[in-house]
């Protein structure tokens, strides 16, 4: 469906998920991280510029190879991106929701 | 010449592949399985201990029963795969060299992976039910026990059989109800999922049998340490959750085997096609059961629908022919919900569990995704399945290797 994300118009999935990783630009982030109730920082967007390159290069993601990156420990992701961080982190990054392992 | 094929795990998929494969090859082929230990565990049959319904008699049985003649089962700890020189050492040295390697060293429960988790608290009050100590510990603790608040948690995914920690909720559930003491027992279910399963349809229906039985689900939760003292869980967003017994399903890994040959992946699983089961590490491995990375379950189920595939890829590999994309993920598994009922999920990489009927479409007789008796029967029907046919490499009446579509409701 589609989607006004600040001023544009995207296609997201039915839990808000970017379907196109095209579509995506900073200030979608930002309008999206506003919805989640973060404000971004360098930090945020590290972490956003790395979960991008790992999806992009189809490596399932896990809060466990986020946190043994280094780019941000575990810890450091959730106080990034409370609760469910790589949830979080994901809609923002534009990237599909993470699917948890069988 | 004679070559040599070398099964690394006599577990359940390792004992599997040497009978089909001793069945499928001539003497030209040497085949070799290896295994550290000498019992082989029903480890369905854990699930069951801490209730009082099966007993070690259930679950152990010695490893060389069930490796056919004309194999050679060698006893001991392997310590490292060398890909480049087609060798596997073992730890005190002895070597074997291999033409085709088959990796069946499934996975384990590494507690230590979680700060505080291991203590002097460690099955006195804080229990794991993924291997025997833990769930005969368990036994023991409730036998006694005059309730409080029990706390079932999963530290993190992936872990082998997903269904498991419910199935000991919905046990437990039953358990003290029978006892009559349920109205003392709070039980908690804190998963780092963010409801009761990973695919929607089924965490519906699981929510709704979580809720109907009075169990308390805590998402989101992912654990980042243990205080034994305090009788608490801490999450890293900082909720915590305290508990007067806590059973945990630790962080599960994959044979450290895989650190020291460096060809595993941050959880010891080794990499590998998730269609034709050959690893990414070299042409002449292959891998099946529980020690892979493929998005499948870690299930005996599944272990049984790669066997069948890998089975006719070594064949195909030995003959030079391209190898099949054969293996669709197909996951089978009883969910005991007690009172002597269970539910049937049945399921792919594609296909989500769905209701429907199963094996024979729109007659059944297992249901899926809904409660029943029949299901039941099946689960406990599954301990004499996995003894007498699913290690020895039968086929399974009437269940295909590739999931059927047919008696399915999909929307
Ligand atoms: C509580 C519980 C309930 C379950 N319920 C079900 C169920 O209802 N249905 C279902 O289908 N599945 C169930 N399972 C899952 C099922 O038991 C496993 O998926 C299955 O046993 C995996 O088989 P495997 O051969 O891959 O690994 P395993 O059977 O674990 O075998 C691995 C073998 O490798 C050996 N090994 C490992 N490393 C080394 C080394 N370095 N040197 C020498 N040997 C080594 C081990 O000793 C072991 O014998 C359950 C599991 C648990 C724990």
């Amino acid at each position: 469906m589609e989607k006004t994300i600040g001023n544009k118009t995207v296609n997201v999935s039915e839990d808000g998920y970017l379907i196109d990783l095209n579509e995506w630009d900073k200030d979608v982030a930002t309008a999206i991280a506003q919805e989640e109730g973060i404000t971004l920082a360098d930090d945020h967007w590290k972490v956003i510029e790395y979960l991008q390159n790992q999806h992009k290069n189809d490596v399932p993601l896990t809060i466990r190879s986020v946190g043994k990156s280094g780019v941000v420990d575990i810890k450091g992701f959730y106080a990034l991106f409370p609760e469910g961080p790589l949830k979080k982190a994901s809609r923002i990054s534009g990237i599909p929701k993470p699917v948890s392992c069988i | 010449m004679t070559k040599n094929i070398v099964i690394l795990g006599a577990g359940t998929a390792g004992t599997m592949m040497s009978n089909h494969l001793r069945r499928a090859l001539d003497k030209d082929w040497k085949i070799t399985i290896i295994d550290q230990r000498t019992e082989h565990h029903y480890q369905p049959g854990y699930l069951f201990v801490p209730f009082g319904v099966y007993g070690p008699e259930d679950i152990v049985k010695p490893i060389e029963k069930f490796i056919p003649d004309g194999v050679n089962l060698k006893l001991g700890a392997i310590d490292k795969i060398y890909p480049e020189k087609d060798k596997v050492v073992m730890v005190s040295g002895e070597e074997f060299d291999y033409d085709i390697l088959i990796v069946a060293t499934g996975t384990d429960i590494a507690p230590e992976e979680t700060e505080g988790m291991m203590g002097p608290h460690w099955q006195k009050d804080v229990f794991d039910f993924y291997t025997l100590e833990g769930s005969s510990a368990l036994a023991k603790k409730f036998r006694d026990w005059e309730g409080g608040k029990l706390v079932i948690n999963i530290v993190e995914m992936p872990i082998k059989c997903p269904v498991a920690p419910l199935e000991f909720a919905f046990l437990a559930n039953a358990f003290f109800e029978q006892k009559g003491m349920r109205d003392k027992v709070d039980i908690v279910f804190a998963t780092p999922m963010s409801g009761a399963f990973t695919k929607p349809k089924a965490t519906e229906k699981l929510d709704y049998l979580l809720n109907e039985k009075n169990i308390e689900i805590v998402p989101d939760f992912n654990v980042m340490a243990v205080d034994g003292e305090a009788k608490t869980i801490m999450d890293y967003g900082g909720k915590e959750v305290s508990y007067d017994v806590l059973v945990t399903v630790p962080t599960n890994k994959g044979s450290d085997l895989m650190e020291r040959s460096r060809i595993g992946d941050e959880l010891n699983y080794i990499p590998t096609d998730r269609a034709t089961l050959q690893t990414k590490v070299k042409e002449n491995i292959f891998a099946i059961g529980d020690a892979t990375n493929i998005p499948a379950s870690k299930a005996g189920s599944v272990a049984h629908f790669e066997g069948e595939v890998l089975l006719e890829n070594v064949l195909n590999y030995i003959q030079g022919k391209d190898l099949k994309e054969g293996f669709d993920g197909h996951a089978n598994c009883f969910i005991e919900t007690g009172h002597g009922k269970a539910l049937l999920i049945d399921f792919n990489y594609t296909h989500e569990p769905v209701s429907g009927t199963f094996p024979f479409p729109g007659v059944g007789p297992l249901n899926l995704l809904k409660e029943s008796r029949m299901n039941h029967m099946g689960k406990m029907a599954f301990k004499w399945i996995y003894w007498n046919m699913l290690i020895t490499g039968r086929h399974l009446p009437f269940v295909t290797t590739k999931m059927q579509e047919a008696g399915k409701n999909f929307d």
